[in-house]
């Protein structure tokens, strides 16, 4: 391995050293500064003499006499199953005192894609308790799912509600051979240290430490980590659930704390910038991460992601959002006029979505009627939201009475349905029959969605006694 | 993807990487030409060349490559394998196999520098002559035919570039698409694989004006905006919108030959789902698998940049090739927007100077020249055949005055909206009905109006016209309330729900509702037709609107979708219609 003392220009995170033999694209380097200390960073771009070297912890530090060490290797993320309940930093040094880590293999952080034919198709339904995704965005095993959030919403207590929540209900037809464990994987990138303890202290208090891996990478951490952290989450989690057949559950925030980084680097690099000065190839570097997510055949684990983002000005049109859109499964969204009105968890149903809700659902899966119900309650909740508006102007008396029945809808269904308290785990079940509650205030033939055969067997005839028609 | 044995290989020696992008010195090359990059060998393509320095985009990661190692010179320019068992495929963005790259790698992740030719080329064919020793054939000429398929015959055709001539040998049998089937007295040897560069378009005589209708079983597409057999579309929309789900619809349900399905830059799982479905799901015009006439080309999004860009020209090469044995191909490219954020990619990474909003100056160009490849043309051999195209278009933040939406809507003849507001509400296909149109309409109309019904269009106007009046009325809803409106104006909207409801909606994963043929298409509007006819009258005789929008047989309208003896429903609900409202009155 040679050592250079070549650097000849630093700027902002990148450092460009001359060299004399090549040098791979994405190799690791060690820089040593005077004061003797140690920095890690990998190559952006590798000319015949020259290459230009992204930092990691920042090029504070650094001069001109700093002596560069390339490794001959591209970023790896030692992995063994005792990393479940270990805490690490942005970089994967672990950081809670414990003893070192010894690992079983060796694994490239930049994950090969999956063969799309080697994949298995996501149809596991997760239940996470929480009515507005069980009923109405189906979350399943393999499914990339991001939550849409802004800055001062309680998107942290929803991702732990779902955390704490996500199970998947026992099989009713006897054994379900696949006795996989479940574990999750926080990858955290630029949150507070107040933030990281929000998450800290709910691992701790239930229980789920255990199980899990953290890499946090705080708000006060380099910058340019956090294009690693979310890589050495994901490599972690592929290990976990391939090769040791954990249902992994996968949460990453902030991404939009990831884009800042990469539109940093990019910029220092003189890139030609693309919408809003992020890089022109931020899709395919997004892409990258989420399509992680997945099941692959004959392999019993799974990866599941649940990435955050914080929308800059709650605008969804914005390229961090709107092309984590493109990529992901759906999405969720926390809305915040629901939150001001202090429903818990706070999402919106409407703009939310999940792609994979549609074959995850049904017979045989949840219950026969799932999918119907929740199309209808859709409908239904949507033409009461319009309505609203007319009502500002008109009053409720100028409406006729459908109206004012779905006005009535849309009202309960955002205190019944989705306000369930970011402690409340709810079945399935229970989230089907409130439902079905709210649906039947409704007169039949206005369930246009929903299969005849459903509408008899649960529909609540009279409102008193709801409980006992929907009987299953 | 073509694997060429070239012997005079001139080796190059990498000068720099940087992603996907590596230039390379004394490579002796011409531009697009393929060439293996690396120890590990890594299939790229010529881009630029610049004195001794030649540029090069990688279809495969390049972590690790570094200066100094070879970069070798195939002599060839990008091209796809054609023969028998394109069908019931799956290529990634250069031709290459998925199934036999699992296999080859031994993994589930895709690993680099590993080729694989797009057809098999082992397995042998039943290859049966359909002209005689002494017959004379020319370039394009069909020769023999093989079941590539139980659905498709494959044409064993003489290649466009050949010169032809009497045949000289040719005989019935098994042979592998290697073997020489066919023998010229001009010395040519014909066999059942050929070679084509994707970049360039294959020879026709002639491109004709399309007059059929590619039926879609989708009545909003079929009933509003048709689309032409050879006919080009654009689906643009915001995430969320329905984009994928239609092109499944599409891939599933229309009335080609052929579809080639390009998952170009999008999502795993979504291709996955395809590859699960189709194979379980019966076409509907023929009760075979769906697979037996799909050719699925998967390059999903985090699959390498470069082969993005090129999986739009692999999809549409074999489908000219198709084409050219007279079969109606449909392609659909799920999303043109990812392809064109590839050549962004691309394009500046070479620091090119960019065109607007980062994308390269000759974006129009490049969308255009794949769009022309469209059409319904008159072959080389004679043959009348058609490729269709079908493009999503992802717009950033759903707004359609971007670069590629914009530029995408220049070139083709049908625009299929897609709308965040319908989505959300749960109207799906959510096709903006205002936004949306079909140039190809008055010249399909005369085929719909002999296959199907001679008031085709007749009434397809009442209906645009009862949706265009709702437009206007909610306007003043949104002011006033509905209760405000004159009774006839009440009326019309609640017309307009039911065209809203029971036409243009459609569940997709209903088993019967999914596909509804234009008969059933035009019979529901002729349901709803009735109760605007009856309602009227009736409140012309003095009926309150409040009775007229609460009818008992009214609602059954929005369960003709899901009815699959629909003929005798429709019949029963315009009898129970009239009847309830004569009564009134």
């Amino acid at each position: 391995m040679k050592e250079y003392q070549t650097i000849n220009e630093i700027s902002g995170p990148l450092v460009y050293a001359e060299v004399d033999e090549p040098i791979g694209y994405d190799e690791i380097v060690e820089i040593e500064t005077d004061d003797g200390r140690t920095l890690r960073g990998q190559v952006l771009e590798s000319n015949d003499g020259l290459v230009a070297i992204q930092v990691f912890e920042g090029t504070s530090g650094i001069d001109r006499k700093a002596s560069v060490r390339f490794l001959g290797e591209t970023l790896k993320m030692p992995v063994t199953e005792d990393l479940l309940g270990r805490v690490m930093d942005g970089t994967g040094q672990p950081i809670d005192g414990g003893p070192e880590i010894v690992p079983e293999s060796r694994e490239d952080i930049i994950g090969a894609a999956i063969n799309p034919y080697s994949r298995e198709y996501p149809e596991e339904f997760i239940q996470t308790g929480v009515s507005a995704i069980d009923g109405m965005n189906t979350l399943v095993r393999g499914q990339k799912l991001p939550i849409f959030s802004a800055s001062g919403l309680p998107h942290n207590d929803l991702a732990l509600q779902i955390a704490r929540q996500a199970s998947v209900p026992e099989d009713e037809e006897g054994d379900d051979e696949d006795s996989s464990e479940f574990a999750v994987v926080f990858g955290a990138m630029g949150i507070t240290q107040e933030e990281a303890n929000e998450f800290m202290d709910d691992f701790e208090r239930t229980g789920a430490l255990e199980r899990s891996v953290v890499f946090a990478n705080l708000a006060d951490d380099p910058a340019v980590e956090r294009t690693v952290t979310p890589r050495l989450a994901l490599t972690t989690a592929e290990y976990l659930a391939f090769e040791k057949d954990y249902h992994v559950l996968v949460i990453l925030t902030d991404m939009t704390n990831y884009c800042e980084a990469l539109r940093e680097i990019g910029a220092a690099r003189e890139e030609v910038p693309g919408r809003r000065g992020y890089p022109g190839y931020m899709y395919t570097d997004l892409a990258t991460l989420y399509e992680r997510a997945g099941r692959i055949q004959g392999r019993e684990g799974s990866v599941t992601q649940l990435p955050i983002l914080t929308m800059p000005g709650d605008d969804d049109t914005h390229p961090i959002p709107d092309l984590t859109g493109y990529i992901t499964e759906g999405q969720i969204y926390v809305d915040r006029d629901l939150n001001s009105q202090g429903v818990q968890p706070p999402v919106n149903v409407l703009p939310s979505l999940s792609r994979l809700m549609d074959d995850g659902i049904g017979e045989g899966l949840t219950r026969e009627d799932h999918g119907d119900v929740a199309n209808q309650m859709y409908a239904a909740y949507a033409e009461g939201e319009n309505l609203r508006d007319l009502v500002n102007i008109v009053g409720r008396e100028a409406l006729s009475e459908r109206d004012n029945k779905y006005l009535d809808f849309a009202e309960d269904f955002e205190t019944e349905f989705i306000d369930q308290g970011f402690e409340t785990n709810r079945s399935l079940e229970d989230t089907l029959d409130i439902g079905w509650d709210l649906l039947s205030q409704l007169p039949k033939s206005e369930l246009n969605r929903i299969d005849e055969e459903f509408i008899d067997s649960y529909y609540v005839e009279d409102e008193g006694e709801a409980v006992e028609a929907t009987a299953d | 993807m073509s694997q060429a044995t070239q012997q005079d290989a001139a080796t190059g020696v990498i000068e720099s990487v940087s992603g996907p992008v590596v230039t390379a010195r004394d490579l002796d090359a011409r531009m697009n030409d393929v060439v293996y990059v690396g120890d590990e060998g890594l299939m790229g393509e010529v881009i630029e060349i610049e004195g001794n320095i030649t540029t090069i985009q990688v279809y495969e990661e390049t972590s690790g490559v570094g200066p100094g190692e070879p970069v070798e010179n195939t002599g060839e320019p990008l091209s796809v394998d054609l023969g028998p068992g394109m069908l019931d495929a799956i290529y990634d963005g250069t031709q290459r196999p998925l199934d036999v790259l699992e296999d080859k790698m031994d993994s589930a992740f895709l690993d680099r520098g590993v080729d694989a030719p797009g057809i098999d080329l082992e397995k042998e064919w039943e290859f049966e002559p359909t002209v005689e020793v002494g017959d004379e054939v020319s370039a394009g000429d069909v020769i023999g035919t093989v079941e590539e398929t139980v659905t498709i015959t494959h044409k064993v055709m003489v290649p466009p570039d050949y010169e032809g001539g009497e045949v000289t040998a040719i005989e019935a049998g098994e042979f592998n698409v290697e073997e020489t089937v066919a023998e010229l007295d001009s010395g040519e040897e014909v066999s059942m694989h050929q070679e084509w560069p994707v970049r360039e378009a294959r020879p026709s005589v002639e491109k004709r004006t399309p007059t059929k209708p590619l039926v879609s079983g989708q009545r909003v597409l079929d009933g509003l905006f048709p689309i032409a057999k050879g006919g080009t579309a654009a689906i643009p929309g915001p995430f969320g919108s329905g984009k994928t789900v239609t092109q499944h619809q599409l891939a599933k349900w229309a009335d080609a030959d052929i579809v080639v399905y390009v998952g170009c830059g999008e999502r795993g799982n979504e291709m996955t789902e395809v590859i699960e479905d189709f194979p379980e799901l019966e076409d509907p015009k023929t009760g075979n698998p769906l697979m037996a006439r799909t050719s699925l080309i998967a390059n999903t999004s985090n699959m390498p940049v470069a082969a993005r860009e090129s999986c739009i020209y692999t999809g549409i090469t074999i489908a000219e090739y198709y084409r050219d044995m007279g079969y109606d191909v449909a392609l659909m490219a799920d999303s043109t927007s990812r392809w064109a954020e590839a050549m962004r990619e691309i394009s500046s990474r070479l620091e090119e100077m960019p065109g607007e909003e980062g994308y390269p100056a000759y974006l129009a160009a490049r969308l255009s020249q794949f769009y022309e490849r469209a059409g319904y043309f008159e072959n080389v051999n004679g043959t009348m055949g058609s490729v269709s195209v079908i493009g999503a278009v992802s717009p950033p933040g759903g707004d359609f005055s971007e670069p590629v939406t914009q530029n995408t809507l220049r070139i083709v003849k049908t625009f299929w909206a897609l709308d965040a507001d319908l989505a959300e509400r749960r109207h799906f296909p959510s096709i903006n009905w205002n936004e949306s149109y079909s140039l190809y309409r008055d010249q399909l109309d005369p085929w719909f109006e002999e296959n199907v019904t001679e008031d085709w269009s007749e009434i397809r106007q009442w209906a645009i016209d009862v949706l265009d009046e709702e437009s206007e009325l909610q306007e003043i809803v949104q002011l006033v309330g509905k209760d405000a409106l004159p009774e006839d104006q009440q009326l019309t909207l609640e017309i307009a729900r039911y065209l809203r409801e029971a036409y243009l909606q459609q569940n997709a994963f209903h088993p019967t509702d999914t596909f509804c043929p234009p008969e059933k298409t035009y019979l529901i509007l002729t349901a709803i037709k009735t109760l605007n006819d009856e309602a009227f009258d009736a409140l012309d005789a003095g009926v309150p609107v409040e009775d007229l929008v609460s009818l008992e047989s009214a609602p059954q309208i929005n369960r003709i979708g899901v009815q699959e003896d629909y003929e005798e429903y429709v019949a029963d609900i315009k009898e129970d219609i009239t009847e309830e409202l004569r009564g009134m009155y």
